[in-house]
């Protein structure tokens, strides 16, 4: 029972490891797997194995789930499109429904939640109204948080959608304002690219999970009134920004396999040194060498000699990462402590922080 | 962790409890039940903050699948807990087969299934027809087979509420009552182990025969139900309509063009189980 979420890593990274499971490891596997949101993933990657016809059939389910999330988050986006037609800018989907829209391996069998888009700092009200105009609403109404977000986020505060009841996080950045790295949001809109699909009227709700992905001939080389995806650098750049540069590692595993799935599909001789690169042109070297190498470390990616390593801070990120027990608890209280607090260190500096949690803490 | 495995039909749950009392209890009601190798779910009983272990112990409900605000419970209802935390596990996980908030049960191979809000009375009414020679196949949960579309019993404890704790224990006195749990979000509440015959026989189905939406506290009256009506009900009385896409819809349009309905008003229980009788009679 002393057994880590090393055992979901492993079976994520090498199906086989899996075949030596009794009734109890299995158990722990998907518990673990279902804490991390990886349930789906592991359904996709064991479909190769001949697992017992109990854990088949609970296989089986998490895609039925993994098929239902990602036709609602296409959906979601197709809303998100329509909604914003009317905007001239250009619309960036961005995570999981960037990864499933893009027919993209990290996107199989992923959990996906909120629909995250990007677009330029210069057109935030723009777009606010737009999706205030199509229903969606403010779900903190409290001033002092909008303002907050506001001032110093990288995104607006949440909006949810009335009748659908699904949240959209409204992106001008990739890391808050008041976070020390300071990534180009600008060069990430500017290289982002077109999905190919345009949708419109007609289009009906069918197509939407075809048409985003499916190679239909361009009717608007410049893309316009469609939604973008980040290009394949900037994409890794922000998996690891989002990991490494921001928050406590929450839900980390399933990040990594994101950049382990993308940096696996996107490997060529050129786009490491590119990587390397835009990472240093978004000041987010630290994070994604750092991603590359716990990718190669816990998932087995296929990186080239100048990426691998070891950094003596890495073993710290693996034992937090992997802080999960066979019931599906957290564990490392204390590490996972440290984690968190390094997240506020890092989103903001100190005296802003100790403002922040006092106004917070008065509020209850 | 103090832990219980049990089988209800087709699910097989792990519970996990930080204290000894709640998983007592449920092995004493579980008993009969099988106790399974593999399960399909877990769920944990655990203290809100590790100072609510022993100080005014507080249980947080926990498993594979949460719900970011459910409040906590006394550890007097831990037991509670533990139920919530299963139908939790049912209703957010569970994809094999369509789920309806309903009650059920089975003669002669073929099922009678009772739904409606809570308060309504299904469940009364499915646990008293249990004794009536009826089988009883779920008071909360009616599961239909996408493939077949037949009923698949998930016969998990009943809980009885408020006034129909007396009702059945005049009823059924031989039955097992769990711990009177006073005072929950929902009232009282009491658990009573369904009939032996119930859970002998749990992997045993039925083809639907005729639903009903029961109404507790009215003059007695019947109604007719529109196909159309009844399909829209059916979807809300589903918790997982949405997700299984396409199967969904095809097992529930299934389910409403083969099996008729009725709306029945009723003010005690002998008068409903004498109108279930005669509307089974004349459409099953």
């Amino acid at each position: 029972m002393s057994r880590d979420a090393m055992l979901l890593v492993d079976a994520l990274r090498d199906p086989a490891t899996t075949r030596g499971l009794d009734a109890q490891g299995w158990t722990e596997l998907l518990s673990m797997a279902r804490a991390e949101q990886l349930v789906g993933t592991l359904a996709e990657r064991l479909k190769i194995e001949s697992v017992p016809p109990k854990v088949a059939e609970i296989l089986a389910e998490a895609r039925i789930n993994a098929d239902y999330q990602h036709r609602s988050a296409l959906w979601e986006a197709d809303c998100a499109r329509r909604a914003l037609a009317g905007y001239g800018g250009k619309v960036v989907l961005l995570k999981g429904t960037a990864y499933v829209a893009s027919g993209l391996k990290a996107g199989e069998g992923r959990s996906i939640g909120d629909l995250d888009i990007l677009v330029a700092r210069d057109d935030l009200s723009q777009v606010e109204e737009a999706l205030l105009d199509s229903g969606w609403e403010w779900v903190k109404p409290d001033p002092y948080d909008d303002a907050y977000y506001r001032d110093h986020m990288h995104e607006l505060p949440p909006l949810i959608h009335k009748e659908r009841d699904r949240m959209i996080d409204v992106h001008h950045t990739i890391l808050p304002l008041t976070a020390r790295r300071r990534p180009d949001a600008v060069a990430m809109l500017g290289r982002s690219k077109p999905l190919p699909f345009r949708g419109g009227v007609g289009a009906g709700p069918v197509s939407v999970a075809q048409g985003l992905t499916s190679p239909t001939p361009d009717p608007s080389p410049e893309g316009e009134g469609r939604l973008h995806t980040l290009a394949p650098t900037d994409m890794v750049c922000h998996s690891a920004a989002h990991l490494f540069a921001d928050g406590d590692l929450a839900g980390g595993l399933r990040n990594l396999w994101d950049i382990h799935c993308l940096l696996s599909e996107f490997s060529t001789p050129d786009f490491w040194p590119s990587l390397g690169e835009r990472a240093n042109l978004h000041q987010l070297s630290e994070p994604v060498e750092r991603a590359v190498r716990l990718a190669h470390q816990l998932y087995g990616t296929q990186i080239p000699q100048e990426w691998a390593g070891w950094d003596r801070q890495d073993k710290w990120y693996v034992a937090r990462l992997t802080a999960r027990d066979g019931w599906g608890r957290p564990t490392r209280q204390f590490i996972r402590l440290i984690f968190y607090i390094r997240s506020h260190w890092l989103r903001m500096p100190l005296l802003m922080l100790a403002r922040h949690l006092w106004v917070k803490w008065r509020k209850g | 962790m103090h832990e219980f495995r049990v089988q209800v039909g087709p699910a097989a749950f792990r519970i996990g409890s930080a204290w000894r009392a709640p998983i007592d209890q449920l092995a004493h009601l579980y008993r009969d039940y099988p106790q399974p190798d593999f399960t399909d779910f877990t769920v944990r009983l655990e203290p809100t903050t590790w100072l609510r272990r022993w100080l005014r112990p507080s249980v947080a409900i926990g498993g594979d699948y949460m719900l970011p605000d459910a409040a906590p419970l006394p550890l007097a209802q831990g037991l509670l807990a533990a139920e919530m935390a299963m139908n939790l596990q049912m209703a957010l996980g569970w994809r094999r087969h369509l789920l309806l908030h309903a009650s059920a049960v089975e003669r002669d191979g073929r099922v009678l299934v009772m739904t409606g809000q809570s308060g309504s009375g299904k469940s009364t009414l499915s646990a008293l027809l249990g004794s009536e020679g009826w089988r009883f196949l779920g008071d909360e949960f009616v599961l239909l087979d996408p493939v077949t579309g037949n009923v698949v019993p998930f016969p998990r404890l009943i809980s009885l509420k408020n006034e129909a704790i007396a009702a059945m224990q005049s009823a059924q006195p031989d039955a097992r009552f769990g711990p009177l749990l006073a005072g929950t979000p929902k009232g009282d509440i009491r658990h009573v182990v369904p009939p032996a015959d119930a859970i002998a026989q749990m992997g045993q189905g039925g083809a639907p025969a005729l639903l009903l939406f029961p109404r507790y506290g009215y003059p007695g009256a019947v109604r007719e139900v529109a196909p159309g009506e009844t399909f829209m009900r059916l979807t809300q009385a589903s918790t997982n309509y949405v997700a299984l896409g396409e199967a969904g819809f095809i097992t529930l349009t299934r389910f409403v063009k083969s099996v008729p309905s009725r709306a029945i008003d009723y003010q005690s229980g002998d008068e409903a189980i004498a109108l279930v009788e005669k509307l089974w009679e004349r459409l099953a």
